[in-house]
């Protein structure tokens, strides 16, 4: 069978499926289990509406289960375990073997200066562009191209920025942009520049931080909007040139936005894992968590140290988690 | 803020000026690539693509005059085209490469024994020799020429074919269509029925899920693969589209029920409490008025998850794509050409630049839906 067509045909099962799951299984609970009539309906329809819910809400949650929360605690339990030895249970073994691995702490480095530059230039640019579109004729337009990465996969992503850090050897024309501009400010000779420590993975981070910008600047721009006018008008009134404007009197109103861009960006850097692997795929000092774990688990094939790394991510992951879940309940308590 | 703040036009300007300078700034790798795409390989490695959308002046390779000889009025004379039709500019031209500048177009070169050459602005040429040289090397020409703007579209029919260099490329482009759309649909229908019960239906533990579900909001999905491709081994569906759709609907689960309940519960409670008085089951109320109202919020989920599942690479990796070649997706496909024909542009910029078009237009044509979807999803 053709794959469109088993797709087709999986679209069509499981739209029924799901349809008739929910059709039928409310009958079910109206009609026959407790009906609305006879000696005790009123007592039913209370018990078939207490049901209900969970009837809608089980085919999600199930798969909610079984998909992501099982997976945290099979991966910590993998963590434990040695596959090499039947499974065999071994305590913090693998995270030791995984500390003591060099290209783990340069991952766990790295890392560490993705998640303190990524975040902050995507935010940084994003509010500034943000801010400098706000009162634009054109500024939806603006908008709108710097936006446009949002859509791009990061190994298209990859392939374009590639492409701009080409390097030809000495004495070609240089088709890459960042070599012919090199060459255009210096006498040097053109830097091969994925291949220089330090450099490359500041030069990978770049392509992360073209595609959140776009992200940080939709959210901040409608944040911008927000702000009540009169704040505006009462410090422009009271003499504040612009920039006491922005800093003093729009930053401080839209704190919170900025707090949920930088963190979901954040989020995002510890997932990034196609950058790294279609650009240098680790090498040249640039290794980051995720591609570390995709390494160990699918081309050493050692699952305890994989997934020892999973949750070396899951851990940075926490604390965020932790702070949505806080203020998700604050907002529905209020 | 600038026009507020005391009409100062040269603060407008510069407002206006940095705009521009950063759009430039974030379009200009994209049109890189787009560019290079259309540019073949010889072009793409002998100049900047940037270079590529002007009239360019370069020296060009040699070329060896060849062509056949007429004998007209004692002379053996050889006429023809340096670069065949190409549309050339010739500036300049030699005999050497060591004065190749020595001569004006449309000059005539005394070369030794009595031959003459003359070389046109256009490229066409003329020998003549008072003896014949049938079977003698004749002279190479170089010239200094500037050709104007040259596009092709020869990558595109290349890759789109599937005998060309890119072989391979529609069937990923197909499997990658087989494998967003299911996956795009699926996860919706769950959603729709538990952001309902979310939002609408009173019982205990309700806040409860929803913390769940903005923690597994954030759960990074690298923990599920290995758990999950153990699960999928173990009843029987192994890796295939069946595991691919499956994974999809998991990981869009919590942003899908996020986004809907958030969207659901904003809808005018008079037109919910109405029908209920009014005895229409929830299934009613659900089907017939909610989820009409809540469109919106359906197409922003749908696109996040058409982009998110189009450009991800890694739960193709995992739970799809085997050894067998047959299942590759677009993202993928990139990635090999990347390891296997990492020079060669003309391929790499057309495959890429195919695999990013579609989400491009989607982003172009939906960019409200898209928008709108970003403002809700974001915890706040």
């Amino acid at each position: 069978m053709s794959p469109v067509v088993q797709g087709l045909l999986t679209i069509a099962v499981a739209v029924s499926v799901c349809v008739g799951y929910f059709y039928s299984s409310n009958l079910i609970l109206d009609r026959v289990l407790f009906p609305a009539k006879g000696p005790n309906a009123g007592r039913n329809i209370n018990v078939a509406n207490a049901i209900r819910p969970w009837l809608f809400l089980f085919p999600a949650f199930a798969a909610l289960a079984l998909y992501l929360a099982y997976p945290v605690f099979e991966s910590l339990r993998l963590s434990l375990l040695d596959r090499s030895q039947g499974n065999a249970f071994v305590g913090l073994d693998n995270y030791q073997r995984m500390f003591a691995e060099p290209k783990f702490r340069e991952a766990l480095g790295n890392n560490f200066l993705w998640l303190l530059i990524v975040p902050a230039a995507s935010t940084a640019f994003g509010l500034l562009i943000a801010q400098l579109t706000d009162r634009l004729s054109w500024g939806s337009i603006a908008k709108s191209l710097i936006f446009m990465p949002m859509a791009i996969s990061f190994v298209g992503a990859s392939v374009i920025w590639k492409l701009v850090y080409e390097a030809r050897p000495v004495g070609f024309e240089q088709t890459g942009v960042l070599n012919a501009v090199y060459l255009f400010l210096t006498d040097n000779n053109p830097l091969n520049w994925l291949t220089i420590p330090g450099w490359n993975s500041f030069l990978l981070m770049v392509v992360l931080i073209w595609i959140q910008t776009g992200f940080a600047m939709v959210i901040l721009s409608a944040a911008l909007r927000g702000i009540p006018e009169e704040t505006v008008e009462a410090a422009i009134v009271d003499g504040a040139n612009p920039f006491q404007i922005f800093f003093k009197i729009k930053v401080p109103q839209i704190t919170s936005t900025i707090v949920v861009v930088w963190t979901t960006i954040t989020i995002t850097v510890l997932k990034v894992f196609d950058i790294v692997f279609a650009m240098t795929n680790g090498q040249w000092n640039t290794q980051v968590l995720a591609n570390y774990m995709f390494d160990k688990l699918f081309r050493a094939n050692d699952w305890g140290v994989g997934s020892a790394a999973a949750m070396v991510i899951m851990v940075l992951v926490t604390p965020i988690l932790v702070w949505n879940v806080i203020s998700v309940k604050r907002d529905y308590r209020a | 803020m600038s026009n507020i703040a005391g009409h100062r036009s040269g603060a407008v300007w510069a407002v206006h000026l940095s705009v521009v300078f950063l759009v430039l700034l974030w379009l200009f790798p994209t049109v890189g690539l787009f560019v290079s795409s259309f540019r073949t390989a010889d072009q793409i490695v002998s100049s900047g693509w940037w270079s590529s959308l002007s009239t360019q002046e370069s020296q060009r390779s040699p070329v060896r005059v060849s062509g056949e000889e007429i004998e007209s009025n004692g002379a053996f004379v050889i006429e023809g085209r340096l670069f065949g039709l190409d549309d050339v500019e010739i500036s300049a031209w030699g005999t050497s490469s060591r004065r190749a500048t020595e001569f004006q177009p449309g000059a005539s070169a005394e070369l030794k024994d009595g031959v003459t050459l003359s070389v046109q602005v256009d490229g066409s040429f003329q020998l003549s020799s008072p003896v014949s040289q049938e079977g003698q090397r004749l002279p190479r020409v170089f010239t200094t020429a500037s050709s104007p703007p040259d596009f092709t579209t020869d990558n595109y029919t290349n890759m789109l074919s599937a005998s060309g260099s890119g072989g391979g490329m529609g069937k990923a482009f197909l499997n990658t269509f087989t494998v967003t759309i299911p996956a795009t649909i699926i996860p919706i229908l769950f959603a729709a029925f538990a952001a309902y019960a979310l939002a609408w239906m009173e019982f205990p533990g309700r806040m409860i899920l929803i913390a769940a579900v903005v923690a597994l909001l954030v759960v990074p999905l690298q923990l599920a693969l290995i758990p999950l491709l153990k699960f999928h081994n173990a009843i029987g569906i192994g890796k295939g589209y069946m595991g691919v759709w499956l994974a999809h609907t998991g990981f869009g689960l919590p942003l899908a029920i996020y986004l809907l309940r958030n969207y659901m519960a904003g809808l005018p409670k008079d037109i919910i409490e109405n029908a209920r008085v009014d005895g229409a089951t929830e299934f009613q109320i659900f089907t017939r008025i909610v989820l009409p109202l809540s469109f919106p919020a359906l197409a922003s989920f749908a696109i996040f998850q058409f982009l998110w599942t189009w450009n991800d690479l890694l739960v193709a990796r995992v739970f799809l794509i085997d050894s067998s070649g047959q299942t590759t997706v677009m993202t993928n496909f990139v990635v090999e050409l990347l390891g296997t024909r990492g020079g060669n542009w003309e391929i790499l910029a057309t495959a890429a630049f195919v695999s990013i078009s579609v989400p491009l237009a989607v982003f172009f044509f939906m960019q409200k839906y898209l928008i709108r979807g970003l403002l809700a999803g974001s915890v706040k």
